[in-house]
């Protein structure tokens, strides 16, 4: 077993509102010295067996290809201990 | 002549859009999410609604539902595909249509009869229309301020593939006030307005969204 972890989140210049909401409630809970929030979403995977390059190709192009949308988002593969 | 009206889980605006399509003097025939059968229809409408409950983004999932196969292979061959709010995001996860639609700026789900200004009549669904008319159809999204890079926003003004601007206040954020746009050939149409929600008088705000699907019995009747 593995896990392959894959964050992705809108680009930089893609407007989040969701983020903007979570950051507008901040300083309503006190929370203070915040400058930005953006939100994004992390996948965890689990593979059977090892992670190989060939492994991490197919996840990079379900992540390409499913659980993010390239016109708007970036992601990042890691593999978790 | 025969449109199909795709129904996916979360589809909500399926009768509507059929009932429009029979209303503009076509025969509806319902398609199903997961059949690998377009049933031979002339041209296809994806509805409105909240397919797979928009997990993950709105139309990612459905736009690898079995029917989606056929509906992309077809659309790139031609056929005329209209998708309505979650159908052109469907169309731009299809990566048939160029942008995205991401959450609205205001963060409020945005419910209204919207003014709406016809950029282009040239399209499959919009030839009924005059250029510049100014139609009035209901509104209803919470994922609908449409977004794409400058240089996509440019080349879809200047190939004349807006087909629809917003008229007044901007209702979600869509950049260049976008309200729907087509591929090159103007086959391929995606519109976030509801225009299947005004076409009788007796309900909704009139008749001015009629025009779309006019606008593909016609198209269909000059080619078939």
């Amino acid at each position: 077993m593995a896990s392959v972890v894959v964050d992705v989140m809108l680009k930089p210049e893609i407007l989040d509102p969701q983020g903007k909401a979570v950051h507008g409630a901040l300083p309503r809970l006190g929370f203070e010295g915040v400058t930005d929030v953006r939100q994004g979403k992390r996948f965890e995977l689990e593979l059977d067996g090892e992670v190989t390059p060939q492994r991490l190709d197919q996840v990079r192009a379900l992540a390409a290809t499913l659980l993010s949308n390239p016109v708007i988002e970036d992601f990042d593969i890691r593999v978790e201990d | 002549m025969r449109l199909g009206v795709v129904t996916f889980p979360g589809s909500l605006d399926d009768v509507d859009a059929a009932r429009a399509v029979r209303i503009a003097g076509a025969e509806a025939v319902p398609l199903w999410h997961g059949d690998h059968d377009l049933r031979g229809v002339d041209g296809v409408v994806l509805p409105g609604g909240f397919s797979y409950g928009d997990y993950l983004r709105c139309g990612a999932i459905a736009r690898f539902a079995p029917v989606m196969t056929e509906v992309v292979e077809a659309a790139r061959g031609g056929m005329p595909v209209l998708g309505i709010c979650n159908g052109f995001q469907i169309l731009c996860e299809a990566h048939l249509l160029p942008g995205a639609l991401i959450r609205n700026d205001h963060r409020r789900f945005v419910c209204r009869d919207q003014r709406l200004r016809i950029e282009s009549t040239t399209t499959a669904w919009t030839s009924a229309y005059e250029q510049g008319q100014q139609v009035v159809v209901p509104l209803k999204n919470g994922e609908g301020g449409f977004v794409a890079d400058g240089d996509t926003l440019d080349r879809l003004e200047g190939e004349g593939r807006v087909v629809a601007r917003y008229v007044g206040a901007n209702p979600n954020g869509s950049l260049r006030d976008i309200a729907g746009i087509s591929n090159a050939s103007g086959t391929v149409v995606g519109l976030m307005p509801h225009p299947e929600h005004a076409v009788e008088s007796l309900c909704g705000p009139g008749t001015d969204g009629l025009g779309f699907f006019t606008s593909a019995v016609r198209t269909l009747t000059a080619t078939i």
